[in-house]
């Protein structure tokens, strides 16, 4: 009896948590409403055979608990109520897969429109990379990656010229317009996560992988390492700023372009070797007077 | 060779298999079971102590050292989860928990405890010892291989044990062990520490693989007569069925050992692509980290069934024995087992969804995982169905069973959700899924061994175990453990990642923290009240009650050996002859409420059977 009882409770307490509960998802701030959705569904669906399933124990706990000399039922199949928990089951399970395929069939299918967002991750940080005015990356090699070339952008590729570098674990993106995140790492396996935005993907080295979203929330949300990436994993988090198209703009005019950076490379080159003539003059005139 | 048909009445064997016509009437034909088609196996009997105790050739024996060395690790497993929801819960209290320690005692606690832990329990431990008994065999097909199977293991575990005493420590690379950081620097114990786990990985296969062709030749070959497949107990259903899985999963997992053992070594790239490292460019290039991946779930998810499975099957049989009342729908129980350990091959990629493979391949393993929802959810009804009506004794073993079913739905129906691909991307390496594993594969399984040794003790031990504080033991376990692993889901809607050292600075975890002292609380206390279940056999091997031979009054062979604990050989002089599955419970026009195999049609000849 007082079994059944606390089981009861267990049931009950279970589904008032879930009504009541103050730790529940982040409010969303991209478009991935259906996998909201799904997993409302899948509550409701699922959440209903647990409490069904759970409440049908309980009830024979309490009502065929053991009695001396009852005798229980002898009866080793029924075809038919097998076949109908069969039938019913399957189909609550399409029911739920159904959702599941058509909104991943939108995950993996990209809109055109999207603008193409380069997220370079390592042990332990990020920076990102963004389409100069042609709209394109420039490619891009591992073995280039350099002080003077942190994205390893092949410099022969003319779309890389004019990419914007972002070096930092903060970016900006524009409020209401579809990004497709293409993920790159240089040595383990990383995920830029952010809850808000729903979706994720590994960072696999040696590949290029992708996800896409639409931000429709302005606002700050932090960004976080979803894929163990070893000792530095728990500190390895960013930061995302999604602004007004205004703002967006702005931002962007401000940020440095490879051809940018090459330019002032060559610069501090320039008066590094100039620096270093200087230097010889003056120590070729100190080595002049000495003599 | 015996054949007691022969003997009874002189009457040659003859060809025909079946038996039709039950119910009315006593004739001669009706107790016919086809003769042994295998000759008796010799038994080696232990001429010393070592030979008995330690190097010893029995099954039981065995199995039982198995289960202690799996129970040992487990308790390793269990304060490693207390350290880490220690860090978790209260960060920097215990000072000494660096993030280095911290992801090595993550990684040691999972990997001890899905392979060292439930895997050696249900197969070495629940299979050894049940096997033999429940098929009426003497003992294991290859005694000598199967002592050296436990040996095998035994060193595995000393080898894993001793990754935690090397330079480095142990490896702290996720139980998953997902290369290049594996053997990479920037994760603890990527020298000495991964290589003992991978050497420790290789052993156990090696040992589970003479242990296991064991297991599957002992049911298919050893059963006694009239035995037949379709009578065999679900327990031993269960065990079968998880060992061909295993037998055809672990040699992914010894393969991408030995891959990346080569990797670590010799530098090979079988998983290793160009990597930069501190602005150096390491001497690897090709290699792809996605396919350890798919070679580690290609055993990681069978695995999780080679754990389930035999779970399954022993609490069918728990659950029928103390509801007085058969198992219902039999054949559609064994049916989901075999097709659920088919389904398990199919759904590897499950757990990578967004790994970066291919995302098309995402459609066909949801399909695939969904569709193993539904043998899944057969046996759950079936379950109930079983107690429907039944005689429900409310004792700790059926409260284990009960617990069991509510943990069990639960992580099954958020397996739903990990599984249903799209709904899996928010979900996905946060606490949801630490929340749902630990409910499926964590709890629910222990709940099943709970019950099981509650159940079996008196076999094993010849000793009642004491039921008020088993009760005491389930409830703190099976209601603590429930407010630790339910609310948890919660914190992954959140969408607080898993494997985080900290992150109480996190705007995520705001409102989470006094959830997540919550949790950790109740954490220690559901480790230690398992001191409930060691204080109970103590103190019932010092006081307890003699337990008489079947207290449960159940109908499998195990309880119809010739001494209570059974003695080397099982069964006496003759082997039982089975005439029946072991579910006759309640049978109408039976005098007693239970039927053994061993009960000849024309012995009860009066009872109504709708099966035999």
């Amino acid at each position: 009896m007082h079994a059944g009882i606390i089981f009861l409770l267990v049931i009950v307490g279970s589904v008032l948590f879930h009504i009541f509960t103050p730790w529940y998802w982040t409010d969303i701030a991209s478009n991935w409403q259906g996998m909201d959705d799904t997993i409302t569904l899948t509550f409701w669906v699922g959440g209903g055979v647990f409490v069904a399933v759970c409440l049908f124990m309980v009830y024979c706990v309490f009502r065929y608990s053991y009695k001396e000399g009852r005798k229980a039922e002898y009866k080793p199949e029924d075809k038919k109520l097998e076949k109908i928990l069969t039938w019913a089951t399957t189909l609550g399970v399409a029911a739920l897969l159904a959702p599941g395929l058509i909104i991943w069939n939108q995950y993996v299918n990209v809109p055109k429109n999207a603008i193409e967002v380069d997220v370079m991750a390592w042990q332990w940080g990020w920076q990102y990379r963004l389409p100069g005015e042609d709209g394109k990356l420039g490619t891009t090699k591992v073995t280039n990656i350099n002080d003077e070339n942190p994205f390893g952008i092949n410099v022969d590729d003319p779309f890389g010229r004019d990419d914007i570098l972002v070096q930092s674990d903060f970016i900006n993106l524009e409020n209401n317009k579809p990004v497709k995140i293409l993920l790159r790492s240089v040595d383990v396996l990383h995920n830029w996560y952010v809850p808000q935005f729903r979706s994720k993907m590994d960072a696999v080295p040696g590949i290029v992988t992708y996800y896409w979203f639409e931000p429709n929330k302005v606002g700050e949300y932090e960004v976080l390492c979803a894929e163990y990436c070893g000792v530095g994993h728990y500190a390895m988090r960013g930061g995302v700023e999604v602004q007004s198209t205004e703002d967006y703009n702005k931002w962007l005019s401000e940020q440095e372009t490879f051809q940018d950076l090459i330019a002032k490379q060559q610069k501090l080159e320039f008066e590094n070797k100039k620096l270093v003539k200087n230097n010889n003059l003056i120590l070729n005139k100190d080595i002049y007077k000495e003599e | 060779m015996s054949d007691e048909y022969e003997n009874k009445s002189g009457y040659q064997a003859q060809s025909s298999e079946t038996m039709t016509g039950t119910g009315s009437g006593v004739s001669p034909d009706m107790d016919y079971v086809r003769p042994a088609e295998n000759p008796e196996q010799d038994l080696y009997h232990a001429h010393s102590f070592i030979e008995k105790w330690v190097f010893c050739q029995d099954a039981k024996v065995i199995g039982v050292q198995y289960f202690l060395t799996a129970v040992f690790t487990g308790v390793v497993g269990l304060i490693l989860s207390w350290l880490m929801r220690l860090q978790l819960g209260f960060p920097g209290l215990a000072g000494f928990i660096t993030a280095e320690h911290y992801y090595q005692f993550v990684t040691m606690h999972g990997m001890i405890m899905v392979v060292y832990f439930l895997t050696a329990l249900f197969l070495g431990g629940f299979g050894n010892y049940l096997i033999p008994l429940m098929v009426g065999a003497r003992d294991m097909v290859f005694p000598y291989v199967n002592m050296l199977s436990f040996w095998m293991f035994f060193v595995a575990v000393a080898v894993l044990m001793a990754s935690f005493f090397v330079p480095g420590g142990p490896t702290g690379a996720g139980w998953t062990l997902y290369p290049p950081q594996t053997i990479l620097e920037g994760t603890p114990g990527h020298g000495w520490g991964i290589l003992l786990m991978l050497i420790s990985l290789s052993l156990f296969v090696i040992g589970f693989t003479m242990g296991g062709l064991n297991y599957m030749i002992t049911i298919l070959q050893a059963r006694t007569r009239g035995m037949t497949l379709m009578r065999m107990p679900l327990t031993v259903w269960g065990i079968f069925t998880a060992t061909v899985l295993a037998m055809l999963a672990f040699p992914a997992l010894l393969v991408s050992s030995i891959m990346m053992t080569l990797d670590k070594l010799l530098g090979t790239s079988f998983f290793m692509p160009t990597i930069l490292k501190a602005g150096e460019v390491l001497e690897y290039g090709g290699g792809s980290p996605i396919l350890f991946q798919h070679l580690f779930w290609f055993f990681g998810h069978p695995e999780v069934y080679i754990v389930a499975l035999p779970a399954f099957g022993i609490v069918s049989d728990l659950i029928s024995v103390h509801a007085r009342k058969n198992i219902f729908g039999y054949r559609m129980m064994v049916w989901a087992i075999v097709g659920i350990g088919a389904l398990s091959f199919f759904v590897w990629a499950h757990h990578m969804y967004v790994s970066g493979m291919n995302p098309w391949f995402g459609f066909f393993f949801a399909s695939t995982t969904l569709i193993i929802a539904v043998p899944t959810a057969m046996k759950v009804y079936n379950w109930i169905l079983t107690l429907w009506r039944g005689n429900i004794r409310i004792n700790t073993v059926m409260l284990w069973c009960l617990g069991f079913i509510v943990t069990f739905v639960n992580g099954g129906i958020t397996g739903i959700f990990l599984g249903n691909v799209s709904v899996d991307v928010p979900l996905s390496d946060t606490y949801f899924v630490v929340a749902h594993f630990h409910m499926v594969m964590g709890i629910a399984p222990l709940m099943v061994i709970m019950g099981a040794i509650y159940h079996w003790f008196p076999l094993v031990a010849g000793k009642m175990l004491d039921e008020k504080l088993g009760k005491w033991h389930f409830w703190t376990t099976f209601l603590g453990a429930y407010s630790i692993y339910f609310p948890m889901h919660y914190l992954g809607f959140i969408g607080v990642p898993r494997r985080y050292y900290e992150m109480y600075d996190s705007p995520y975890m705001t409102s989470g923290v006094g959830l997540n002292e919550f949790i950790s609380t109740a954490a220690f206390i559901v480790g230690a009240a398992q001191l409930i279940l060691v204080f109970n056999i103590v103190k019932t091997m010092k006081t307890g009650k003699k337990a008489e031979k079947n207290p449960w009054k159940a109908n499998s062979l195990e309880w119809y050996t010739s001494t209570v604990p059974p003695e080397h050989g099982n069964f006496g002089e003759r082997l039982p002859v089975v005439h029946r599955w072991p579910y006759d419970y309640n049978v109408p026009g039976a005098e007693e409420d239970y039927l053994p195999q061993t009960a000849a049609p024309s012995e009860v000849a009066h009872t109504e059977v709708e099966k035999t």
